[in-house]
């Protein structure tokens, strides 16, 4: 094989089936996958979740994975956060012309991996390849199905007043962790993306209580806009205290320097809990069990005053009212 | 923790700050500020609603972005448009509204414009895209001039041929000046800006006592530093005794840093310039000395723009001058917010209406 | 005015510094504060040092803040 992608990688034709053959069934390989029909045929039963997103992560490899970790992770945590057991995932690539075939088997590696650390298996998937400067390097889209166990119900409107917030750890690394590669940006630290995949705390989590009512991942825009999503969504409101917030001195630091509020900054390996309040002592001991959950924190709790909004209590003592990002994230010098 | 950071921000402290100065006799003392860390840190610690009634905090034209003229924000928008420029600017100024767009939009309609955090990393893109001409979005006051002089000392020294400067420096003590002597609000003291004065000192400000009989402090970022500061000025109020003070002694000399504006001076002379809300004011710019041309974006590009109109509605230039506040604002939180400005002191983080709408509500609206 | 944070050095090679805060590093110039030593802290702008952190006015500032807080 030529060490770069070529148009004809995506044609259907014998590169295109080369590439599967020795690529992407040698990595990801299983008996769905192995049969290579147009669908995969899978067999079901209980309540579905289904999920999908679409990964466009610059650069491709940040200190803590790549492109291909984190597009996993994000399906396997987005069925997680509705309290599913992920199972399958679908792969779908949009490679640019001219991309690196060495590069492309670090993915798939990876993607493998990370697969096989969440009990998921690829079983169906789709590649295509676009003319130089149609697509940036590599986009990934990845669905995922999961199966709901009975009698787990988790939604962002769940949120009962009086229900504490539990969060699982430190903010900030992912966003971070890729802000320090761009070019302009740059700071050496020994900072790394957050990057994980969370069914196993979330399993934790739902075997030790079930007054568990929300679950969400803070990702794009931080903890900040995912509280403000679901007080929006359960009309309620949110008090939370910044000094129990668990940040990294080096986040903080990069923070500081950028003019950046962690509250904003996305993660990858994190989540959110609404739990009842007589739970949330059982369900903090278990989190800190599981090696994605080591600090988890109660933030705050969820209140009857200000509905819709956030509110933060300051290490300094005064409150201010936390708002959903808008727009992106940007550094500032003033 | 992060030394001669955290320190600033004892809340203990703090009360007991807040105590003493809610202790003196007066009311109602009005203290401006001429700087956007400041109007940040303000809000950001909810000192405002801390010490009303007693202390009065206003906020001046203190945000370099914010001050940044319609016509000027047209003239960047105009470069970035050129196919053969790659325009690089901090991150302030992507989405701030000119005329009739914004960098953010010129970059979605495929215009080369990317953020940076320094002038070097600008310097880098040049020595990389040589093909290219790279041109630099020179805003900031004092502090960030000398960075910007900096950077094109090293472009010459490195023969660097296709980087350029946009300058739209502004300089403080001026427009402080310009603000007293339009007498539209009266003043009992001034905040004086943190790290403009780590550069200048405080020999600049010394007109303000001598010719308005108000003092001015120069304040540290931090809710300590702040305090302090309003403390400071009771004092000088209390004894009739109007001077300049340095209250962050930690980062300020009262000669300033030499070197820093030796550099400056040797990139830059002084230029009126055009304030939003303020108009043209003399001798409160800077512009590239004519040994350094090479590197003027305005004399290398022209850059022509449509004529500069202001959005209707919005009063940003009354806000500047600390004579409305964001809620007397019609278009405030309606159709001006976060995500779709209508002017820049919504744009700018540190802004007025920005900092307003962020942080206000709870212990911060008036 | 605008954002700079106190930074401490670590290393000096020519005009250029690596400075080091909350366990973050970048090279910074010192341009305009060519005298800095090891080990100083230097309140950095836009990746440049603007000034040099003055301890001792540091230790005092502290100081007079506690001694305001009483009475």
């Amino acid at each position: 094989m030529d060490d770069k992608i070529l148009l004809a990688h995506g044609s259907g034709g014998k590169l295109s089936h080369d590439l599967i053959k020795d690529l992407l069934l040698k990595e990801l390989g299983n008996p769905y996958l192995n049969v290579l029909d147009d669908a995969a045929t899978l067999t079901l039963n209980g309540r579905i979740a289904f999920t999908t997103d679409s990964y466009v992560v610059s650069p491709l490899f940040f200190p803590g994975g790549d492109i291909g970790k984190l597009a996993v992770c994000g399906t396997v945590n987005d069925l997680s956060m509705v309290g599913a057991i992920p199972k399958y995932v679908s792969l779908s690539l949009i490679i640019e012309e001219g991309f690196l075939l060495p590069d492309l088997k670090k993915i798939i590696s990876s993607i493998h991996i990370t697969a096989q650390e969440a009990g998921v298996k690829v079983v169906t998937g789709d590649t295509k390849v676009v003319n130089r400067g149609s697509a940036d390097k590599l986009f990934i889209n990845t669905a995922g199905i999961g199966i709901i166990p009975d009698g787990v119900k988790i939604s962002g409107s769940h949120a009962r007043i009086g229900d504490k917030i539990i969060l699982s750890g430190p903010i900030g690394d992912h966003g971070i962790a890729i802000l320090c590669q761009r070019e302009g940006l740059k700071f050496e630290t020994s900072l790394e993306s957050d990057c994980a995949s969370l069914n196993t705390l979330v399993a934790d989590m739902l075997g030790a209580s079930k007054e568990i009512h929300v679950l969400r991942d803070p990702t794009r825009g931080g903890l900040a806009s995912t509280l403000n999503e679901f007080a929006e969504s359960a009309r309620v409101g949110i008090k939370i205290e910044e000094d129990k917030i668990p940040l990294r001195d080096s986040v903080r630091a990069a923070c500081e320097l950028l003019g950046l509020d962690p509250l904003y900054v996305a993660n990858e390996g994190k989540l959110v809990a609404v739990v009842g309040s007589l739970d949330v002592e059982k369900v903090l001991s278990q989190m800190r069990e599981n090696k994605h959950g080591v600090h988890a924190a109660i933030i705050g709790e969820i209140v009857a005053d200000h509905p819709g909004k956030v509110v933060m209590k300051t290490r300094f003592g005064s409150s201010r009212i936390i708002s959903m990002l808008s727009g992106e994230l940007l550094p500032r010098i003033c | 923790m992060i030394k001669f950071l955290d320190e600033y921000r004892d809340p203990e402290l703090a009360q007991r700050l807040v105590k003493k100065i809610r202790n003196h006799a007066l009311q109602g003392l009005r203290l401006m500020e001429f700087c956007g860390g400041h109007t940040v840190a303000i809000m950001k610690y909810g000192l405002r609603q801390l010490l009303f009634p007693q202390v009065e905090l206003l906020s001046g034209p203190g945000c370099p972005v914010c001050v940044t003229a319609n016509a000027d924000i047209d003239k960047a928008i105009a470069l970035a448009k050129k196919p053969e420029i790659i325009l690089t600017t901090f991150g302030d100024m992507l989405k701030v509204p000119g005329s009739y767009s914004s960098l953010q939009k010129v970059r979605a309609d495929g215009g080369d414009v990317r953020i940076v955090y320094s002038a070097q990393d600008a310097l880098e893109i040049a020595q990389g895209n040589r093909d290219k001409k790279v041109v630099f979005l020179g805003i900031g006051f004092e502090t960030t001039a000398p960075t910007i002089a900096a950077s094109i000392l090293e472009a010459k020294h490195r023969e660097i041929k296709n980087y350029y400067v946009l300058s739209l420096h502004k300089l403080c003590p001026p427009v402080i000046k310009t603000l007293l002597d339009s007498g539209e609000i009266k003043l009992d003291g001034i905040i004086l800006p943190g790290h403009v004065s780590a550069i200048i000192g405080a020999y600049p400000y010394e007109f303000i006592p001598l010719d308005y009989g108000i003092g001015g402090v120069v304040a540290g970022f931090e809710p300590l530093d702040i305090l302090l500061t309003v403390e400071m000025l009771i004092a000088q109020i209390e004894n009739r005794k109007p001077v300049i003070e340095i209250a962050y002694r930690r980062g300020v000399k009262p000669e300033g840093n030499e070197k820093a504006r030796e550099i400056m001076d040797m990139v830059f002379e002084i230029t009126e310039a055009n304030w939003r809300g303020l108009g043209r004011v003399p001798a409160s710019g800077l512009t590239l000395k004519r040994e350094y041309q090479d590197f003027n974006a305005e004399a290398s590009f022209v850059p022509e723009a449509m004529p500069a109109k202001e959005p209707e509605g919005c009063v940003c230039g009354e806000i500047l001058r600390g004579i409305k506040t964001p809620r007397d604002c019609e278009l405030f939180g309606s159709c001006c917010t976060p995500e779709q400005p209508v002017g820049p002191c919504m744009v700018s983080s540190e802004g007025s209406c920005a900092a307003y709408y962020l942080y206000g509500g709870e212990n911060n609206g008036r | 005015m605008c954002l700079a944070v106190p930074s401490q050095v670590k290393a000096i090679e020519g005009q250029y510094a690596e400075v080091e805060i909350g366990g973050v590093s970048r090279n910074v110039s010192i341009i305009l504060t060519p005298d800095v030593k090891i080990g100083e802290y230097i309140l950095v702008h836009t990746g440049y040092s603007i000034g040099v952190v003055n301890e001792d006015e540091a230790q005092e500032t502290i100081k007079l803040f506690n001694d305001l807080g009483i009475g």
